[in-house]
């Protein structure tokens, strides 16, 4: 399964596909694979996007005005995928879609198209017993949050549910930039190395180069959203080659840091 | 998912606390005005001809709608945890209000998230809310009302879950909330039930009350669920038409989803995405319903019909000329279903309206839809 991570550490970068449409979604996600980037989340815009913050919001609205959906971000998913054969590729959605179209459905499209796996973001895992069957029908990973709130005993239920990695929230929040890791990140990914050997990647908030190295310390991958989104957004008509850039000085820090530890 | 098992197993902790309830009873007494009363309305009765019409009066208890049964059970809970910030959305104002007042007595921080088209045409209660030291936040994303609102809510309850208690006001939401707040309300039921037999000797043949997320009428519903020969009925949003984004009636044209953490009926497009919602009255205006009503309407146990804007406008007008009631737009829907129904039914039978809230919220949209001053 292509969901491996390559270099420490390895790089999660997030799209809101359809802003500003599905075609340069697709260049923007081949620019960041060709930049340095392991695996894609392909994010799928949600009228009530409650666990975002403005930046991917604002994404979402722009992306609906002109109907992207669930099915529209499969068949880019496929697109992508004859590409790029070893980048991992995850869904990443609000449940709400997903459950319109089929759970059953949902994984037989994504995995013909050659998807590795999900992450339904408000689907916790004490509800999630017919979709891991689903995903696990279909040989898909699904990924799960991880929140520095958790206790103990629920990180135990995530890491069992989980495939792939699981995905450390930094803080309490919402997506979004902000200028300090909060030192809930470390305790937290500490905490999940105690009840999982899959891989950690640690998300929410991280824009520069310095947390990427920072969270690249601690974490095994490193989880770019809204960073890239507000790339995308600030950079009409050249797009794909402002996430491409981007995403290579981030990258940038994995060869430093994997040179160091030779 | 922490801070909601920390609020069920607080919950729980509550329910068998006999100093819990006795103090949540002394309150609702002495600072919200319980038990409220339930009036035989006998000029609506004879208008109608049919059905003997009695109303439950929620819209007498302090702040002015039924909201505060579930606030001040919230607010005890809030001191229990020991947290000291409160949030929660508002759709017509009487949540928020409702929590400001409780917010107020208890000595909390409050902030409430109201959505901006919600504010513009509920401006009294912002300025009830703002008046009782609670800061309102206008939320501009999406359609600026009621559901738009929850998700700013939202978004503030997992950034600050820590010391914020997120006080929602309806049956809606993540467990514990549908049941915790629906056994708040289920005082209306559980008076109107013993009311209702003291003054007439016998049960109702039918319950009615508007949904919007289905507080008020889970709250009269509840404790009349096992005497089957009583009716329940809930009336939605039937806004300005049966068009998906013109209307608010989830049985009519909404089908199974999950939004902001709760499994019930949604109004969506063909994607997956939640639908825009009408109604004049903006407490019915949500593209979702509490799961218990869902459950009881696929029991077949209750029904839910709508009831229009302009129906509900009219009936406004014909409860404050016949009983000198003004009611809230949302109960107005239940005052419409009635108008229809109780001239079919026998002199012999009874019908109860909960009338949810009082109108006064409302004069500004009154004012813009009849043709009065």
């Amino acid at each position: 399964m292509p969901l491996t991570f390559y270099k420490k550490p390895a790089m999660v970068a997030y799209v809101t596909c359809g802003d500003p449409d599905l075609a340069t979604t697709r260049e923007i996600v081949l620019a960041a694979i060709e930049a340095g980037a392991d695996v894609i989340e392909l994010g799928v815009p949600f009228s009530d996007p409650v666990a975002d913050g403005p930046v991917i919001q604002r994404a979402s609205e722009r992306a609906l005005k002109h109907g992207t959906s669930l099915g529209q971000v499969l068949t880019l998913a496929a697109e992508v995928r004859q590409h790029a054969q070893s980048t991992g590729l995850i869904i990443f959605s609000y449940l709400n879609p997903i459950l319109r179209m089929g759970l059953g459905k949902f994984c037989k499209v994504a995995r013909a198209a050659g998807v590795d796996g999900a992450l339904v973001t408000d689907l916790p895992v004490e509800e999630a017993g017919e979709y891991l069957r689903a995903m696990r029908e279909y040989d898909l990973a699904p990924v799960f949050l991880a929140a520095p709130t958790s206790p103990d005993e629920r990180l135990r239920r995530i890491a069992e549910a989980s495939r792939g990695f699981v995905y450390a929230v930094s803080r309490t929040g919402v997506t979004g930039q902000r200028q300090q890791l909060a030192e809930d990140a470390r305790k937290l990914v500490k905490r999940l190395r105690r009840v999982t050997k899959l891989p950690v990647a640690l998300g929410f908030g991280i824009s520069t180069a310095e947390q990427f190295a920072e969270v690249g310390e601690f974490a095994d991958a490193v989880v770019v959203g809204s960073a890239i989104v507000e790339t995308v957004e600030r950079n009409r008509g050249r797009e794909a080659a402002a996430v491409g850039e981007f995403v290579r000085k981030l990258t940038a820090v994995s060869s430093e840091l994997s040179a160091a530890a030779r | 998912m922490a801070a909601l098992e920390e609020l069920e197993r607080e919950y729980a902790r509550a329910k068998r606390d006999k100093k819990f309830h006795a103090r949540l009873d002394e309150l609702l007494k002495t600072y919200a005005g319980r038990p409220t009363p339930l009036f035989f309305a006998r000029r609506l009765t004879e208008k109608l001809g049919g059905a003997k019409i009695y109303l439950k009066r929620e819209d007498l208890l302090h702040t002015g709608a039924h909201k505060i049964n579930n606030c001040l059970g919230q607010a005890l809970l809030v001191e229990r945890m020991g947290k000291h910030r409160v949030i929660a959305e508002t759709g017509a104002g009487q949540h928020g209000v409702a929590t400001a007042t409780v917010c107020a007595l208890m000595g909390f921080e409050c902030v409430v998230y109201m959505g901006t088209e919600d504010m513009r045409r509920q401006e009294l209660n912002v300025f009830r809310m703002r008046l009782l030291g609670a800061e309102v936040r206008g939320v501009e994303s999406g359609s600026r009302t009621l559901k738009d609102a929850i998700n700013e809510a939202m978004r503030d309850w997992v950034t600050n879950v820590r010391t914020t208690h997120y006080l929602l006001g309806s049956v809606l939401g993540a467990h514990p909330y549908p049941t915790m707040v629906r056994d708040f309300h289920r005082v209306i039921g559980r008076e109107a039930r013993a009311q209702i037999l003291k003054a007439e000797g016998k049960l109702p043949a039918a319950i009615i009350a508007c949904v919007g997320g289905g507080s008020n009428s889970i709250g009269i519903f509840y404790d009349f669920i096992n005497d089957k020969k009583v009716r329940l009925i809930g009336v939605e949003a039937g806004g300005r038409g049966e068009a998906l984004g013109d209307h608010a009636a989830r049985f009519r044209g909404g089908s199974p989803g999950v939004l902001q953490g709760t499994y019930s009926y949604v109004l969506q497009d063909s994607g997956g995405q939640i639908a825009l919602t009408h109604s004049v009255s903006a407490g019915l205006d949500y593209p979702s319903i509490g799961p218990e009503h869902a459950a009881l309407r696929d029991a077949g146990r209750a029904e839910y019909v709508p009831a229009s804007d302009a129906e509900a406008l009219e009936a406004t007008t014909v409860l404050a000329r016949t009983e000198g009631i003004i009611p809230a737009l949302e109960s107005a829907h239940a005052v419409a279903e009635c108008i229809k129904r109780a001239p079919k039914m026998k002199k012999s039978e009874i019908v109860i309206v909960n009338v949810s809230g009082r109108g006064d919220k409302d004069v500004g949209i009154l004012r813009e839809n009849l043709k009065i001053d």
